[in-house]
């Protein structure tokens, strides 16, 4: 995949770019975005693969207006509209997968099909959450790995003083400004969920200690057809620990919709 | 100078035990360690010793804002002012500070701090701070807008207290069809207003602004820093185009005073070292929640990390002036020192830290109200050329 920037009105964003097929936009997590990862490489083998950095996020510009996820969706709603994409498959991931549903029920216009993998956004009463504002990066990886062989090689590869990383702290102040409170949800988005009228897949891993599994079902509830597909020995990161499977849950749903 | 009895009313009573296994006493540490019981004890003990201190001599006496935590049992500094306020005569009632961003409606607190002013007659001084780091996650405040609803909240509150209403506020935070406050303060414009900090340029460049000329408090941080942050204010003051008076500069710091440097060192060395190893400790994610400062400052505290989140001993603290401790004459003679250097014009005693028990806490104050603070008393604001900085 190529690295390119895009300028949209007065924000430009970094993003990658590659392959051949379907327009598939994927939206990252909290952790941040830029690197091709294995299901990335995978998935541009059957679609166009575009994966940009959010605004706040990595290389990406942090604009004036960057004060809730609102603002995000508006943002993706004119990258669409900038790069003038239809029939676009939307998938996103935690934070991305929360951003996606908030561009849903704004406008499917450009859409084709949406899945969304262990996305925050929707508060279920009940349901266990981890707060990874609380944790430490080490913390975070032990609690987001179901496999913690995964969790001890991405420990061992922190640089010394990570909380020093200047795009860790950007990525993380974003977070903060997007997710803080109400704790990882916009309380308003339930009720609109309903909008959502493309087909929409929602991939979990049945080991996520920071949105657990439960999830998945309750916000396919909302959703007119949503379908779930749950990963088994998998944790929040199962972008990492299960790539192939990401992959093809994400390329499978996308073809078939 | 002037001297002020400063409290920060710790749950002494904590299982110290349990505090470390959690890692911290903020937050996380469960209220099931509280004893109700207790806590009223505790509470009468350390508003004994704050009204005490008028009869000792202080020039004032000094409560902060703590939440959720055994670090210190105010949540709200209003209520132990206000209890105060009607069993003190004389001494000015410092609140050190009212924690800004950390409301929802910052103009509640603008009326709190008139009604306090009122019933004392014009003996409030007030403070203003942000709040710590694990505050944001108790109030679920956003610490990305930390400094951005501080000066809004501010603004808003000294309009308030200096404009009459009713009168429209609308920022981007905190937005009021009505500001109209009743009762204005006692003071006239207002209060003074004092600016605890652990050192920050922002903060200086704010406090010290001629428009403001807010007291700066620098506090529990080891002398070099004390100095380093004090003679930035002078700086930025100098640049602002006038000479700083000491009376705009302050520092709070831990004392103990025994009979001998050495009975001093035994006895306050176990209860400072649970002050800053137990009752302090918080882990950086809560310390330093993403956006809560800059991020030149985040990086520069990350690399220090181990230095500043290891435990330290009272002997080191001493050295380095986070902690002053001896017998009447030592603490007397290293407090003018340092005086000399530095030039505060208020010292913020902290007599009581951690667990140091009541009759440690009565003694200490006794001698340092006897063989120490006169002498400081005695100080008074250094010549101009003294206090210019070249």
């Amino acid at each position: 995949m190529q690295k390119s920037t895009e300028t949209v009105r007065d924000c430009t964003v970094s993003l990658l770019r590659g392959g051949s097929g379907p327009p598939l936009l994927f939206l990252h997590g909290a952790g941040g975005g830029g690197i091709e990862l294995p299901f990335m490489t995978r998935l541009a083998e059957r679609y166009d693969l575009i994966a940009p950095e959010h605004p706040g996020f990595g290389a990406s510009d942090e604009p004036d207006w960057f004060d809730n996820i609102h603002d995000v969706a508006y943002f993706y709603l004119d990258f669409l509209e900038h790069l003038d994409l239809t029939g676009v498959h939307l998938a996103g991931m935690s934070l991305g997968g929360w951003i996606a549903m908030e561009v849903a029920v704004r406008s499917t216009a450009r859409l084709a099909s949406l899945t969304l993998v262990c996305p925050a956004g929707v508060h279920v009463p009940g349901l266990a959450t981890g707060d990874p504002f609380a944790w430490s990066p080490e913390e975070t990886f032990r609690q987001g790995f179901h496999d913690q062989e995964f969790a001890k090689a991405a420990i061992a590869a922190l640089p010394e003083a990570v909380e020093a990383d200047d795009i860790w702290l950007k990525n993380r102040s974003s977070f903060a400004r997007l997710a803080w409170e109400p704790r990882l949800h916009d309380p308003h988005l339930p009720k609109w969920l309903h909008r959502i009228d493309v087909p929409t897949r929602i991939v979990w891993g049945d080991r996520d200690n920071i949105l657990s599994a439960g999830h998945a079902e309750a916000i396919a509830a909302m959703i007119p057809g949503a379908g779930v597909a749950v990963v088994p020995e998998a944790g929040h990161f199962l972008h990492i620990e299960k790539a192939d499977a990401l992959a093809a849950a994400i390329g499978d749903h996308a073809q078939g919709a | 100078m002037k001297v002020f009895f400063f409290h920060l009313m710790p749950y002494a009573e904590v299982d110290l035990d349990e505090v470390r296994k959690v890692g911290t006493s903020w937050v996380k540490l469960s209220n099931r360690h509280y004893d109700p019981e207790k806590g009223a004890m505790l509470y009468e003990r350390y508003l004994n010793q704050l009204e005490r201190a008028e009869a000792l001599g202080f020039d004032g006496i000094g409560v902060n804002e703590h939440h959720q935590t055994a670090y210190g049992m105010m949540p709200s500094p209003i209520v132990m002012a206000s209890s105060l306020a009607r069993r003190t005569h004389r001494v000015k009632i410092c609140i050190l500070g009212s924690a800004l961003p950390l409301r929802q409606h910052p103009l509640t607190l603008a009326e709190e701090h008139a009604m306090i002013d009122t019933l004392t007659r014009g003996r409030l001084i007030t403070g203003f701070v942000r709040g710590i780091g694990a505050e944001y996650h108790v109030f679920g405040v956003d610490p990305t807008s930390s400094h951005e609803r501080f000066h809004e909240a501010h603004d808003l509150i000294i309009r308030a207290w200096t404009e009459t209403g009713p009168f429209e506020f609308s920022g981007k935070h905190y937005k009021h069809r009505y500001v109209n406050t009743w009762p204005r303060p006692y003071q006239q414009p207002h209060p003074p207003v004092w600016i605890p900090s652990q050192g920050s340029q922002e903060t200086i460049d704010f406090a010290s602004h001629p428009d403001r000329r807010y007291t700066y408090l620098q506090t529990f941080s080891p002398a070099a820093a004390v100095k380093k942050y004090l003679d930035l204010y002078r700086v930025r003051a100098q640049e602002y185009g006038y000479i700083a008076n000491d009376s705009q500069l302050g520092w709070a710091v831990p004392i103990y005073v025994g009979e001998t440097d050495e009975s001093a060192v035994a006895e306050a060395k176990p209860h400072f070292e649970n002050f800053r190893n137990c009752f302090a400790r918080m882990p950086i994610e809560f310390l330093l929640p993403p956006g809560y400062t800059s991020r030149a400052s985040m990086k520069r505290i990350a690399v220090a990390k181990k230095a500043m989140f290891g435990d330290l001993a009272i002997e080191p603290a001493m050295e380095m002036g986070m902690m002053v401790c001896g017998s009447a004459a030592t603490v007397r003679d290293r407090l003018i020192d340092y005086y000399g250097d530095m030039g505060f014009g208020n010292l913020i005693a902290l007599l009581q830290f951690g667990t140091l028990p009541a009759e440690l806490t009565d003694a200490n104050m006794d001698r340092f109200a006897s063989g120490v603070m006169p002498a400081l008393q005695a100080l008074g604001e250094r010549p101009v050329e003294q206090r210019r900085v070249a």
